[in-house]
């Protein structure tokens, strides 16, 4: 299909509506009588409020209601009990929203909010994740429905029996959700119906949500996400703002706009957990694996369990005849853990993938080589063959383009001038999957055809890559397509996450294109308009259970400043293999992305939580450090020509995460080889490195 | 956020009287840092009084060869101004290490002098700090503390001042010219910021309604060899972890003169002085360079998290005096 749209570098369709600032977001859109929403956070760790008083609050200039839960109106118990907002005086974690002031003005709500006087019954606290926590416990799954923990073979005797041994600890802190648009919503109640538009993943889980909570028929409720400022996993489900907006519009009975500050990012939407994470490997002197053990400890809080897969990574990656893995989890009175871009898979690749370099190191094989040694065609994890694991020729061609042959693998052995220089390699791998949408497709009598589905674009170009698909299976040249996305009012779709967007609504929108066409098989533009739709349940459900994986290699110098600890990226270098890439260009970015923010992870990010306060006190962008352009010097991202049949009607793997898996343990590796010292807790800070040139 | 008033006076007096008579008013420069921290609820000024306007945004070469960069200079201006870049290497480094391109073109060199702490207790209305609440106690202290000061701390706060160009003009030995209601009034910038102690909460030795008006930088032939050196924990937009700023005066190999400060260590920009003196008269060499430096740091007390900045303050010293002496 080379001669179609697919696979070509096509602009996204709504870059000139964002870079004029015509493209709207989720408190954007002109509301006739709108009012502005301001949370207000709990003050305490763990406790119960006794007391609000909101004479001041009320008092205050343009200030229309303060709503908690001695007012709010009544939701139902919903499946997610975090959702449950301003329905009962129990405080779980400090920052859980208590109430919402309502306002004629977004400052009127700000400093209404600042006003409103809460008093708490507190009781003692527990926040900080540690390997010895009294109520470290075994879950039931992990996330999403993973068991717990695996075994094969006899670890314990085989990692006894070894001669190359390595058992390490890695810990990683907590990392925060901060996509550029905050979590935000406009909510109006008319009639008894509900339109918000929200800053989501996926309108049509959101729509489920609201429906649950506010006990109304689905058909109640519109869920627009038009365009969505980044996600990263943390706009997966509802979330805090769409329910408070709702609540909040409710009671006031006029719309409300309400978007989180930067600072209330960090905690509530959801963070990627701090991790634990002990590695045993075990190898003959050849390099070839033995024996693997992954445990991961991580946390969860005392309102609802989320249960990082972390270890998973390790059940597939490589092969060994004795492996185990489980997952430990303690509920500390936090904010609840969530979805982060490759949630699990990438804090285990960083640990993992350090551990396999350790390893080699310890028997004295090239990394590269000692990653191709332990291939494997069948997935150790569920004893069948993978449908495509190009994992090796990903490592041969990374390792080509980024001139890894000759590399001496003794640590401290290149400086320029201050700076130790070093290389680092590893793995990545992440699982494509599809999950069941529907569509339409529609033929109009001018010759055009128009789209539907309930998409969402994050800011990864998923509506031009669905228009480009549309058009292939339509057959006519993509100009010739409309395409509506990102509305709940449309054919429901999967949600944008797990790197299996393109996958789910591909498959819909080709079979809808199908059914038209056959519809039309006479030929010509029709005289009405002609719809088909599509349901890829059945299809998806049928599906036999493949390890279905993308894979990829990343290869990465750094320097280090031998006297102030200072590391810096050279360059990062990618290649991958992940299905069929539709569009080039926003395929690129989403793997350099991915990338970037793997280095962010490596050497930047880390929520610092004062356990006093239960509370990350770096909760801004100028204290919590996200790696900046001046960071990226050079960085790279290849894609192999895969095909794979097995995957679903477009041959697609995801890509917004396979990026990020692994990065950060290349960059760790690469400031291992180039100083001789193991960090094995991120980020990779100058305090954790200064005076290098002192070590041996 | 609060309801404020905004007022923007005709000339300097204008500005000071108003400040003066008004209880909670506060002067806005470039916006940088005031109205974040009004956002945040941490500064609450009922007036703006925006001196931005005032004819105070020129830099002048002065008869004795010194500089006189006025308060609403900007700092993206200052650092491209061709004097300052030559014969004053060290406050355009200063100037171009801070912040971001976006917020360079904002800022103005009085307000930054006058910018608060970034301490993150400081910024949080919900938790302890002396600074912002006097007698609400300092939960940095035991508190997550990386950031934070390693000299001259007291148990009241232990917050370090944020500014680059501080610590460049500190190292230049600025006079401060200030206009207060008697008056203008020239203030050595080594007099202007004050040690927390019991007060941290009184960061200058400014008069209430003071308005920095310009600073004046001194003929100092030897500045033309200076530096200004910052390590942070990502190339850009970020404060320092470390900083030093350095001008170095030899004559051989012997140091005839020599002016050091330091950032990120104190609740002010730090002059070495100590340093400064071990360093005087001797033969340069690296390792007289650390000697200097680990005289000046001898009375650090570091905090739970921040004692890497001893040895970060050593290297960077050691770096900053040999690039200048090989220069």
């Amino acid at each position: 299909m080379t001669t179609g749209a697919v696979g070509r570098a096509y602009p996204r369709l709504e870059g000139p509506a964002k870079v004029t600032g015509t493209a709207r977001y989720a408190v954007e859109y002109p509301v006739d009588g709108v009012t502005y929403g301001w949370a207000v956070p709990a003050a305490v760790v763990r406790g119960r409020i006794t007391r609000i008083d909101t004479t001041d609050a009320l008092a205050s200039p343009g200030v229309l209601a303060v709503v908690h839960h001695g007012n709010a109106p009544r939701m139902a118990l919903g499946p997610q009990p975090e959702l449950r907002l301003l329905q009962e005086p129990a405080v779980h974690y400090r920052g859980q929203y208590v109430a919402v002031v309502v306002a004629t003005s977004l400052e009127a709500a700000r400093e209404g909010a600042r006003l409103v006087r809460i008093d708490y019954d507190t009781g003692p606290h527990s926040t900080v994740l540690t390997d010895d926590h009294p109520g470290l416990y075994k879950p039931d799954q992990v996330n999403p429905s993973y068991p717990t923990d695996t075994a094969e073979g006899d670890f314990d005797a085989g990692y006894a029996a070894a001669p190359v041994r390595v058992d390490v600890t890695y810990r990683t802190p907590a990392y925060h959700n901060n996509p550029m648009e905050p979590h935000a919503t406009t909510a109006q109640w008319h009639n008894g119906q509900l339109l918000v538009h929200d800053s989501t993943q996926g309108a049509t889980p959101v729509r489920a949500t609201l429906a649950e909570l506010f006990e109304l028929p689905p058909e109640s409720i519109r869920v627009v996400a038009e365009h969505v400022g980044g996600g990263f996993g943390s706009k997966g489900y509802a979330k805090a703002s769409v329910v408070l907006a709702a609540l909040a519009a409710r009671h006031v009975d006029r719309p409300v706009k309400l978007a989180l500050t930067r600072q209330q990012l960090f905690g509530p939407v959801g963070y990627r957990t701090p991790t634990i994470q002990r590695v045993r490997l075990a190898a003959d002197t050849d390099g070839r694996l033995t024996a693997i053990c992954h445990d991961a400890i991580s946390q969860t809080s005392t309102i609802r369990e989320f249960a990082e897969q972390t270890a998973v990574y390790t059940r597939s990656m490589y092969a060994a005849p004795h492996r185990r893995t489980t997952h430990r989890l303690v509920r500390l009175d936090v904010p609840t853990p969530f979805w982060m871009r490759a949630p699990g898979e990438c804090p285990g690749a960083y640990a993992l993938e350090s551990a396999v370099d350790e390893l080699a190191i310890a028997v004295g094989i090239d990394p590269v080589e000692l990653r191709i040694r332990n291939d494997t065609a069948v997935d150790p994890d569920q004893g069948r063959p993978f449908t495509s694991r190009n994992l090796v020729a990903c490592l041969r061609e990374g390792a080509q383009r980024f001139g890894w042959a000759g590399r001496d693998p003794s640590p401290r052995s290149r400086r320029d001038g201050r700076w130790l220089i070093g290389t680092g390699v590893a793995g990545s791998s992440y699982p494509a999957r599809a999950r069941p949408s529907t569509a339409t497709a529609t033929a109009r009598p001018d010759g055009s055809f128009l789209v539907q589905i309930n998409a969402t674009d994050i800011g990864t170009g998923a509506r031009t890559a669905i228009w480009q698909v549309a058009a292939d299976a339509l057959g006519v040249p993509p100009e010739k397509v409309e395409i509506r996305i990102g509305d709940s009012a449309l054919p429901a779709a999967a949600l944008a996450g797990g790197s299996m967007g393109t996958a789910s609504w591909s498959w819909a929108v080709i079979r809808a294109a199908q059914a038209l066409r056959e519809k039309l098989r006479d030929g010509g533009p029709p005289t009405g308009e002609v719809t088909a739709e599509a349901d890829t349940t059945e299809e998806v459900g049928g599906q036999p259970a493949l390890p279905r994986y993308a894979y990829g290699a990343h290869f990465v110098e750094v320097r280090v400043d031998a006297d102030t600890g200072e590391v810096r990226l050279n360059r990062m270098l990618g290649v991958f293999a992940a299905g069929r890439v539709v569009n080039p260009t926003t395929a690129r970015s989403q793997l350099i992305g991915g990338m970037t923010m793997g280095l962010s992870m490596a050497l930047h990010e880390e929520g610092l939580l004062d356990e006093r306060y239960g509370d990350w006190v770096n909760h801004d962008l100028a204290t919590y450090h996200i790696t900046g352009c001046a960071d990226v010097e050079s960085i790279e991202a290849y894609w192999l020509d895969e095909r794979d049949d097995e995957l679903n009607p477009a041959g697609v793997k995801g890509l917004g995460e396979i990026g990020i898996v692994g990065a950060a343990a290349a960059v760790a590796n690469a400031v291992h080889h180039a100083t001789g010292v193991r960090i094995r807790e991120l980020p990779i800070r100058l305090d954790k490195l200064i005076g290098v040139s002192d070590l041996a | 956020m609060r309801a404020f008033r905004y007022h923007r006076p005709a000339d300097v007096a204008e500005a000071v009287a108003v400040l003066t008579a008004e209880p909670h008013a506060a002067y806005l420069g470039g916006g940088t840092n005031l109205v974040d921290l009004m956002k945040l609820g941490v500064q609450r000024p009922d007036v703006l009084v925006d001196v931005t306007r005032l004819p105070l945004d020129t830099v002048e070469e002065m008869p004795d060869g010194g500089l006189r960069i006025g308060a609403t200079v900007r700092n993206s201006d200052l650092a491209a101004h061709p004097v300052v870049r030559r014969d004053y290497p060290v406050l355009a480094r200063a100037l171009l290490a801070a912040a971001s391109g976006q917020l360079r073109n904002m800022a103005t060199t009085g307000g930054n002098l006058l910018q608060r702490t970034r301490c993150v207790y400081f910024q949080d209305t919900s938790k302890a700090c002396n600074k912002r609440k006097p007698g609400s106690g300092c939960a940095a202290l035991h508190g997550q503390n990386r950031d934070l000061a390693v000299l001259d701390w007291s148990e009241q706060c232990v917050a370090t001042h944020p500014s680059d160009l501080a610590v460049a003009l500190a190292a230049l030995d600025t006079v401060v010219e200030v206009h207060e209601t008697d008056g203008p009034r020239d203030i050595p910038i080594a007099e202007l910021y004050r040690s927390p102690g019991a007060h941290p909460e009184r960061e200058t030795t400014l008069a209430r309604g003071a308005l920095i008006t310009a600073v004046r930088l001194p003929p100092l032939p030897a500045a033309r060899r200076s530096t200004y050196l910052k390590v942070r924990d990502r190339a850009s937009f970020a404060f320092a972890a470390g900083s030093v700023a350095a001008v170095l005066d030899l004559d051989g190999d012997v140091v005839r003169d020599v002016r050091l400060a330091y950032g990120a260590v104190a609740h002010r920009p730090w002059r070495a002085y100590r340093a400064e003196e071990e360093l005087r008269g001797r033969p340069f060499s690296p390792e007289v360079a650390a000697r200097a430096a680990d005289a000046e740091l001898a009375e650090a007390r570091p905090l739970r998290h921040n004692g890497f900045k001893l040895p970060l303050t050593r290297a960077i010293t050691v770096r900053a005096l040999t690039e200048l002496a090989s220069s």
